[in-house]
């Protein structure tokens, strides 16, 4: 390939672009490369961000990704693509720069929720924070050892839960505020959020479930000082995080002729992006959070999961359907999986709990906070969930896989099924 | 030769010296039903499914039996009562979780990092000493003269047992060994000279519980029998079980290491002259030891439920044998498997089992056979087997030389 080709531009200098663009050159492609990243950090781990790094066991610098294979790649840091003119083949910078591709990985992943501001609202107090970069985190962790009265958490998912573990064990006084009955509802239902629950009541979490929060108020110097709630109430803050889960940014797709909008990016089960036809779009792929792809194991629903694993895996799988032909393009399947750690317990989790229509504990019990409870729905395994008993999990994956059915494991140590019933869901968020 | 009897050809101590052509035959089959019923796994992939599988379950060994005393007292109040809280209090080894997580956490717990650091130096106190006490000699049995000894002084120390009692331990430590071989427990004899061992060993451990609790000192005794206030502490019998556990499952099986591993350097004379002028291979060399000749072969399971694997069902209530060694032999695994081979990369061998019940003391395993090898090629010099293939002790699960004499030059 002669140097003035354009070669394999990858959008993304996260996990997934990181991870994808390694592939690429495992996988035997010589020619050029460069990664694309908004931020000026070179590749970083995320899940620390929300653990070590808030607990201040670890320095926000300290979480560079390992690169696991020799890029020799052009690195364009603290520039975000702002334009693709597919015709043309060129994508276009914030500075100006327009780069060509051959083809393109587009891993541009997603940004924290921000708190919603209306006009007349006026400007956001300070103190108030979101959590997802490198920044965001070092920024939160200086607020947090400047020992805050009152840390409130505004929203009981994976991070704002992990927060919450993290200013108990500072030693700050934290409520957490949910519109759900318990934490965690939306990825793994109430009767297991229940837990979650009862490790905060311990932990010295003031919980608030079913709480709106609508508005901050904030103090003469700016400051935010007050969460104001939706049945009137009010809650003394000084330090706010906002963990209302992910949005993706494909503005930049918006005059792509592409299928985009803030839950991803549609791809195809090759993980190549789909056009507003719906057919794929020449050289052009997707992994990581922004992708939306039909998933294999529930019925082909569109998912643009929110994954370590998946990142890395899906990053793994768009870049070798980039180096194969085009009759050659195969289906990306995997089972997603998660992790969390938080009040001492470690989480894990495989599969999509969302939808299931039964759930049971197969091993353990609730109130040993040990156990794993099996998901099903339609008499079918569609996931599991792990509290501090992961090393039975794949196990379990590997039925759900199979598409066993529900309950999969009949027989397990420590089992009773004694307890099990509907998962109970919130009703889905309107977007 | 049928293949449902390829197990019974294993257990036969005509074959102790070398079961491996029969794994190879049993590996045809990756899970083989045996005549007997139960279930042979020999692949290592077969072998890594089921020891994740929550269906397998270690409540397999038969219930305690004290032996018949003459004093009616005994043998109708005393010993069945005893039998009955032992039964229900069995070492972690014999338990399923959620008991099983409950007490080998709190046994991880005392395997603190200053305490496994100051085995180290005792370690090489000790291997010192055993190998002073051979000089002058031009033949040695390297079992009886030092990997024996070794593993039980060890661990007395690390439990805090007092060193005049070291050598009542080696008794018991012997005789409680068997009760681990799977295809002993059955022996009716044998069940009786373990109970009585055990309840010697137990009316022992008892006293010296006490007089950690009256004095506690730095060991791990002490501090299993005065745990923190808050955290999770277990009843007098399971301590005393556990205790007891940490002798036996110490015992044998670091014997068999070092034995194995000496047999197999002097088997391999460049490894032996490369160990000795780079003691750091250690480490990987022991590795691939712990692949190329485990001191376990195998254990047993029982199956709680259904378990479809490799295209047969395993029915509940089977028993399953996980035949370790001959996973760890498996060609779809490892390149050239019988060839020793300490550069080996990417070794996930099964020399210490895996799973829920993977080697708790694997980390002072490491270090004693370190410590000793090591010593062993720096100081015997010119070593020459007496006789290969030694003799093997009976067992075909913790499978180890009985003897291993070895010709010297001198001590250096």
């Amino acid at each position: 390939m002669s140097p003035d080709e354009p070669g394999i531009v990858v959008v993304g200098a996260s996990l997934a672009g990181l991870r994808g663009a390694e592939a690429l050159r495992r996988g035997g492609y010589a020619g050029p490369l460069t990664l694309v990243g908004d931020e000026p950090h070179a590749p970083y781990d995320r899940p620390p961000l929300s653990k070590h790094v808030l607990a201040g066991e670890l320095r926000p610098d300290a979480t560079a990704l390992p690169h696991l294979a020799d890029l020799d790649a052009t690195w364009r840091l603290g520039q975000p693509a702002v334009g693709l003119d597919r015709s043309a083949r060129v994508l276009r910078l914030a500075d100006g720069v327009e780069l060509r591709y051959e083809k393109l990985l587009i891993a541009t992943g997603a940004q924290a929720r921000p708190w919603p501001v209306t006009d007349g609202s006026g400007p956001l107090p300070s103190g108030i924070h979101t959590l997802r970069s490198r920044d965001d985190a070092a920024a939160l962790r200086i607020a947090l050892a400047a020992g805050p009265k009152r840390v409130l958490i505004v929203g009981g998912g994976l991070i704002g839960c992990e927060a919450a573990s993290c200013c108990r064990d500072l030693g700050l006084a934290v409520t957490l505020a949910d519109p759900n009955p318990t934490p965690l509802a939306r990825i793994l239902g109430s009767l297991i959020g229940s837990v979650i629950v009862s490790c905060m009541n311990t932990a010295g979490v003031d919980f608030r479930p079913g709480t709106h929060v609508e508005a901050f108020e904030a103090d003469a110097s700016g400051r935010v000082c007050r969460a104001r709630l939706k049945d009137g109430a009010a809650i003394e803050t000084d330090c706010v995080i906002v963990a209302l889960g992910a949005t993706r940014d494909t503005s930049w797709l918006a005059e792509a002729g592409l299928n985009a909008d803030a839950g991803g990016l549609t791809c195809d089960s090759a993980c190549r992006a789909l056009d507003s036809e719906g057919r794929p779009a020449p050289g052009l792929y997707a992994a990581g959070d922004v992708a939306r792809c039909p998933s294999p194991f529930y019925g082909g629903r569109l998912v643009a999961f929110e994954h370590w694993g998946n990142a890395v895996a899906q990053a793994g799988h768009a870049a070798r359907n980039m180096l194969a032909n085009d009759d050659d393009q195969r289906a990306y399947r995997h089972l997603p999986s998660f992790w969390s750690s938080q009040f001492g317990i470690n989480i894990k989790g495989v599969g999509l709990a969302d939808g299931a229509d039964a759930v049971a504990v197969v091993q353990g019990s609730r109130a040993s906070r040990r156990f794993l409870a099996v998901y099903g729905r339609e008499g079918r395994a569609i996931a599991a969930i792990s509290f501090d008993q992961a090393r039975w999990l794949p196990a379990y994956a590997e039925r759900i896989e199979a598409g066993a059915a529900f309950p999969p494991i009949l027989g397990a140590t420590d089992q009773s099924i004694k307890d099990f019933g509907a998962p109970d869901f919130p009703e889905p968020r309107s977007r | 030769m049928p293949h449902d009897t390829l197990f019974a050809e294993v257990t036969d101590p005509a074959n102790r010296a070398n079961p491996y052509p029969l794994y190879a035959r049993l590996r045809e089959k990756p899970v083989s039903r045996q005549s007997d019923g139960s279930y042979v796994v020999s692949t290592h992939a077969a072998i890594r499914s089921l020891i994740f599988d929550p269906r397998l379950s270690s409540e397999d060994l038969p219930p305690s039996q004290r032996p018949p005393t003459g004093n009616p007292f005994k043998d109708w109040i005393v010993n069945p009562i005893k039998n009955r809280v032992v039964n229900a209090h069995r070492p972690l080894i014999f338990r399923d979780p959620p008991d099983h997580d409950t007490l080998r956490g709190i046994v991880i717990e005392q395997f603190t990092i200053p305490r496994v650091r100051g085995v180290h130096r005792e370690v090489e106190g000790i291997v010192g000493d055993l190998i002073d006490k051979v000089r002058g000699r031009s033949e040695i049995c390297l079992v009886e003269d030092f990997s024996y000894p070794l593993p039980v002084m060890v661990i007395c120390r690390l439990l805090g047992v007092p060193e005049e009692d070291e050598e009542q331990f080696q008794k018991w430590a012997t005789v409680l060994a068997t009760a681990l071989e799977p295809d002993s427990r059955g022996d009716e004899k044998q069940r009786h000279a373990t109970a009585t061992a055990f309840d010697a060993i137990s009316d022992y451990m008892r006293g010296l519980i006490r007089e950690k609790r009256k004095n506690p000192a730095d060991d791990m005794l002490s501090g299993l029998a005065n745990p923190e206030s808050g955290k999770p502490a277990m009843g007098d019998v399971d301590l005393i079980a556990s205790a007891i556990l940490l002798l036996v499952a110490g015992h044998e099986t670091t014997v068999n290491l070092i034995t194995n591993g000496m047999l197999t350097l002097i088997r391999h004379p460049q490894e032996l002259e490369r160990l000795r002028e780079d003691p750091e291979r250690a480490p990987r060399l022991i590795e691939e030891l712990l692949r190329y000749e485990p001191p376990v072969h195998f254990r047993t399971r029982k199956a709680l439920g259904d378990i479809d694997i490799a295209g047969i069902t395993i029915p509940a209530g089977a028993s399953i044998v996980l035949l370790f060694a001959a996973g760890n032999r498996d060609p779809a695994r490892f390149t050239d498997p019988d060839r020793f081979d300490p550069d080996r990369e990417d070794n996930q061998h099964f020399g210490f089992g895996g799973g829920l019940h993977y080697c708790l003391g694997a980390p002072l395993a490491r270090i004693e056979t370190e410590i000793a090898l090591n010593a062993l090629v720096r100081r015997l010099v010119a070593p020459r087997l007496l006789e290969d293939p030694p003799p093997y002790r009976p067992g075909a699960s913790l499978r180890g030389p009985e003897k291993l004499g070895i010709g010297i030059e001198r001590i250096a």
